[in-house]
């Protein structure tokens, strides 16, 4: 006993001396939610200024941060196990409806992923973004790890169904969004550097075959319009001319809140969604863009952080899962908008406007809380 | 597989999560670096760009056309204004879809296929960011129907802008000329610079020659806009200089009396002050609606004007070039004067025609045909203008020679361009023996001589000219260029007359005796005019061959068809003692010279007595 004690994180241990404080009887990671608050804080007030100054635009996000807070926290009360438990079920069931969706589906912007019940619409792939990585955790957490080649190939199973689901709706970014989500679990749980090679080589192999049989004209367009953004000035490169102008034209200082005349003259276009940085990288400078980054690393690190103190394998693989796929969000975000990445539909995490994907991310917080909050169960 | 092997190894497990946390964070810190770096290029290396990017995007230099000068009559009245219109524009860098949004303005309202064709014209030349012109002269009802969709037509915009009126179009049609919205050609010659904004330019006439004072300086603002092109303020502003008013000599009560007086007739009138060589009147008949060329003429306003026989855009009174006939006579009696070969007192035997020696064909006299013989048996200078004998000066022409006429009929102004300020003058033709070898390759034969003494044959000259040689003879040589600009902005142009016509004035006298038995005398080619006059006045006849007549034939005006008609000529000048007014008529096809000769009377009588008293 002695000696498991001394494998406790440090932190744990001290904990020992203190009665159960009320974050703790409420199972919330006090860091993150601090971190949390201050990024969606942030949020809100660049999205003032990028909605054209509209209070009812804060408000409705307000909400939908409310919303997300209270699923994060009740998400946080359900023990580790409730959740390994419930995945199987989970999966069976979100699979269903992905199913259902290109059955029954209601189309927006030429592609199904919305269903209907009761007048209520929801994105079954949303809470995919959740239900896999768990699904894939429960399989492997059984399992010995690292996971022989049977288990990969299982597991890539899992994954590779509702992808290829949503792929058909059809919706490209999501898909890959959930494949990542996926196989980060894979690789937490120490998959040999042997496959990760094997299936980098192979994904380079495969990248012409990709180009030509599988990528729509649109998404070709896509990835030429981000390689030269000046070959349709007019048409799509203009997102991104006009993104890049207002970040550059932000410079360190930035023009000052509510001042950016690439946002506020309407030049940037889905300024107060998915090119929010651009708002904000134009009227707070660089700087701004540091205090956002630094506020992403510090989640980020805190998500590691959790990962390494969990008890299980899975609450660890769910832990790395959640905080990459969190990392992918803002990546691929930052990189569409700077020019760096084609333009895919992924917001800005927690501060782009928009209800749906703040909703999913708080609830993969609420998860990370509920692994942390196990951590210090088991340390009392 | 074997038991033992499948025990989960937790330490192990751990171990390896942490070692994956390690390259998972690596990863993302390396990740996070180069997005970083990417803003750090965008947002400090790449400041000055992008700022610069963002600026141009905000601001732009929107032109500012200048007011066109406004064109008055000596009287002040107006001729040439500017009216507001509204002008459909679209920015090709706000439209997503250009054809879209042209489908969809021609569901709003009528788009010319003419316009579409400028439009994409102008389209390919005009500058990022530029609001190119669709549709001209919008109405209440169209630019309702406009703002009502506005919503959904992002990049496009209606503007107002003033535009050229003639509130006299059919009236000073070739007077002024008019104006037109620039074609490819003009966009060329054009400092492009200083039309920017500008969508017309003079075409012909005044409006053309006196372009560049008439266009004024252009002008530029900064505006800021947002994506839409929208206007937000004004940031700078400078003005642009209003092109000049010009006044011009035209005098709207002569010039409506001369266009009525032509009525449904083809044909010109000329009036010039003689002390000044200010243009009183420029009528070319039938006319055309000036306005109609503003914005764009349709194509079957178009073709119609063209393809009309009368040729309405044809400016006679410039371009049209006619056998002068026997209004040269007075010039050529100058010439014999002046030259020593006659004197008043000289007579001519009149048998009615005219043989040269050594050649049996009869040069007829145009009274043969009427009386069957001559003038009188003898004719002097005097009665020979008077009647208008023309075996007189087929004797006078032989004589001076066709060299010695060219240099004395020219100071007259004829046989070159007279220089007057409008647009497509065309020079005549004075006959010599070296014009006929430049221009024929022909040597000169003496018969040829005989023809050009009464103004046939090769001679031909304009209206303008006319009209420029009666006002030399009405000044008594004193020579003026044929003006049609006073002032501009109301001060005076000063123009420095030409070397004078010196000749001696005994012989002006004579010349105007003649002239004045024209019209007063009793066996004068006019005579008809005197009746009623309230002046004296010194004028003269003269008609002029359409078809070769053959040597025997005769010419029955009822028998001709009416384009082969003769055309009737008159010039004029009044009041006799001190003209004030030269005036040179043509009426095509007008038979003769009474066509011509009552119009001159018209034009005289309402220039001296006023519009009220020329009725009668």
């Amino acid at each position: 006993m002695g000696d498991y004690v001394r494998q406790m994180p440090h932190q744990g241990s001290q904990d020992l001396a203190r009665p159960p404080s009320a974050a703790m009887r409420f199972h919330i990671d006090v860091p993150l939610l601090l971190l949390l608050l201050a990024l969606t804080g942030y949020g809100l007030f660049v999205l003032y200024s990028a909605s054209g100054q509209s209070m009812p635009a804060v408000v409705r996000q307000g909400r939908f941060f409310l919303v997300a807070y209270v699923v994060m926290i009740l998400g946080a009360q359900i023990s580790l196990q409730r959740f390994m438990r419930w995945a199987p079920w989970l999966y069976v069931a979100g699979t269903g409806t992905l199913v259902a969706v290109i059955l029954v589906g209601v189309g927006a912007k030429g592609a199904q992923r919305w269903l209907e019940i009761g007048g209520f619409r929801f994105q079954p792939s949303e809470i995919m973004k959740l239900v896999v990585p768990m699904a894939v955790a429960w399989f492997l957490a059984e399992r010995i790890l690292p996971p022989r080649f049977l288990a990969i190939v299982t597991a890539l199973g899992l994954i590779g169904l509702p992808a290829v689901l949503i792929l058909a709706q059809p919706d490209l970014g999501t898909a890959l969004l959930i494949a990542a989500s996926g196989l980060f679990v894979l690789f937490m749980a120490g998959i040999s550097w042997r496959y990760i090679s094997g299936a980098a080589l192979l994904a380079a192999a495969s990248a012409w075959p990709v180009w030509v049989f599988v990528l729509k004209d649109y998404q070709k367009q896509r990835i030429v319009t981000m390689l030269d953004p000046q070959s349709d000035k007019l048409g799509a490169g203009w997102n991104i001319i006009q993104s890049k102008t207002a970040i550059g034209s932000g410079g360190w200082q930035g023009k000052g809140w509510m001042k950016g005349t690439q946002s506020q003259l309407d030049f940037l276009p889905e300024s107060h969604t998915d090119f929010i940085i651009a708002v904000l990288a134009e009227e707070h400078g660089m700087r701004g863009v540091l205090i956002l980054m630094s506020l992403y690393l510090l989640i980020l690190l805190r998500g590691f952080w959790i990962g390494i103190g969990a008890q299980t394998s899975f609450g660890r693989m769910m832990a790395g899962s959640l905080t990459l796929t969190f990392f992918v969000y803002i990546f691929v975000n930052m990189g569409m908008v700077a020019g760096l990445l084609p333009v895919v539909g992924v917001p800005l995490p927690l501060v782009s406007a928009g209800g749906t994907s703040v909703v999913t991310l708080m609830a993969g917080f609420g998860l990370l809380m509920a692994i942390s909050t196990e951590q210090r169960m088991v340390a009392r | 597989m074997p038991k033992y092997i499948a025990l989960k190894d937790p330490y192990r497990e751990s171990r390896i999560y942490s070692a994956r946390t390690v390259t998972a964070v690596i990863l993302v810190l390396g990740l996070l670096g180069i997005v970083l770096a990417r803003y750090y290029t965008l947002q400090i290396t790449e400041y000055e760009i992008y700022r610069t990017e963002s600026e141009r995007n905000r601001v732009q230099l929107q032109p500012l056309p200048p007011k066109r000068g406004l064109i008055y009559d000596r009287n002040g009245v107006l001729l040439a204004d500017n009216r507001p219109s509204y002008i459909l524009s679209v920015v090709r860098e706000r439209v997503d879809d250009l054809d879209a949004t042209l489908t969809q303005l021609q569901e709003l309202v009528p788009i010319a296929d003419g316009d579409l064709e400028k439009f994409h014209q102008k389209l390919a030349r005009s500058r990022p960011y530029e609001a190119v012109p669709l549709r001209f002269r919008l109405t209440e009802k169209e630019r309702a129907t406009l703002a009502v969709n506005r919503y959904r037509l992002p990049g496009v915009v209606v503007e107002a802008q003033l535009l050229r009126h003639y509130p006299h179009g059919t009236l000073f049609s070739h007077a002024l000329g008019y104006v037109g919205r620039i074609n490819e050609r003009e966009a060329a010659q054009l400092d492009a610079s200083d039309y920017r904004g500008t969508f017309h330019v003079g075409k012909t006439g005044v409006e053309k020659y006196y372009e560049d004072i008439l266009h004024g300086d252009v002008g530029y603002q900064n505006v800021e806009t947002n994506a839409h092109g929208r206007v937000l303020r004004v940031l700078e502003r400078h003005n642009p200089a209003p092109g000049a008013d010009l006044t011009l000599h035209l005098d709207i009560r002569v010039q409506r009396a001369a266009y009525a007086a032509l009525g449904e007739q083809r044909g010109a009138v000329v009036a010039i002050d003689p002390r000044s060589g200010g243009v009183l009147a420029l009528v070319s008949t039938p006319g055309f609606d000036t306005n109609l060329f503003v914005n764009g003429i349709s194509a079957a306003d178009y073709s119609a004007l063209r393809d009309s026989p009368d040729v309405p855009l044809f400016n006679r009174a410039v371009q049209g070039q006619y056998p002068p006939g026997s209004t040269i006579k007075p010039m050529m009696g100058m010439a014999g004067l002046e030259s020593g070969l006659v004197t008043p007192e000289t007579t001519v035997p009149d048998p009615g025609w005219y043989r040269l020696p050594g050649d049996s064909r009869r040069y007829r006299d145009w009274i043969l045909r009427i009386r069957g013989t001559g003038h009188a048996p003898q004719v002097d200078l005097n009665m020979a203008i008077a009647e208008s004998c023309d075996v007189y000066f087929y004797d006078l022409a032989r004589r001076l020679t066709i060299d010695r006429m060219h240099d004395y009929l020219q100071p007259f102004g004829l046989g070159q361009r007279t220089g007057v300020d409008t647009t497509n003058e065309r020079p005549g033709v004075l006959p010599s023996t070296r014009w006929k070898r430049a221009a024929m390759a022909q040597t000169w034969y003496p018969g040829e001589t005989l023809s050009a003494g009464i103004g046939q044959g090769y001679m031909l000259a304009t209206p303008m000219q006319l009209a420029m040689a009666a006002s030399v003879l009405a000044s008594r040589g004193e020579r003026h260029t044929p003006r049609l600009l006073q002032a501009i902005d109301g001060r005076p142009l000063v123009a420095p007359p030409l070397d004078p016509l010196v000749a001696a004035q005994q012989n002006w006298q004579a010349i105007y005796a003649g002239m004045h038995e024209v019209v007063h005398g009793k066996r004068g080619t006019a005579k008809q005019l005197a009746q009623g006059i309230q002046y004296e006045m010194a004028g003269k006849t003269g008609t002029a061959q359409v078809i070769g007549i053959a040597q025997n034939a005769v010419y029955n005006e009822d028998e001709v068809a009416e384009r082969n008609r003769h055309h009737g000529l008159f010039i004029a000048f009044a009041p006799y003692a001190q003209p004030t007014i030269a005036v040179a008529v043509i009426v095509e096809n007008g038979g003769g010279s009474s066509a011509a000769s009552p119009i001159a009377r018209k034009v005289i009588d309402t220039w001296l007595l006023g519009e009220a008293r020329s009725d009668g």
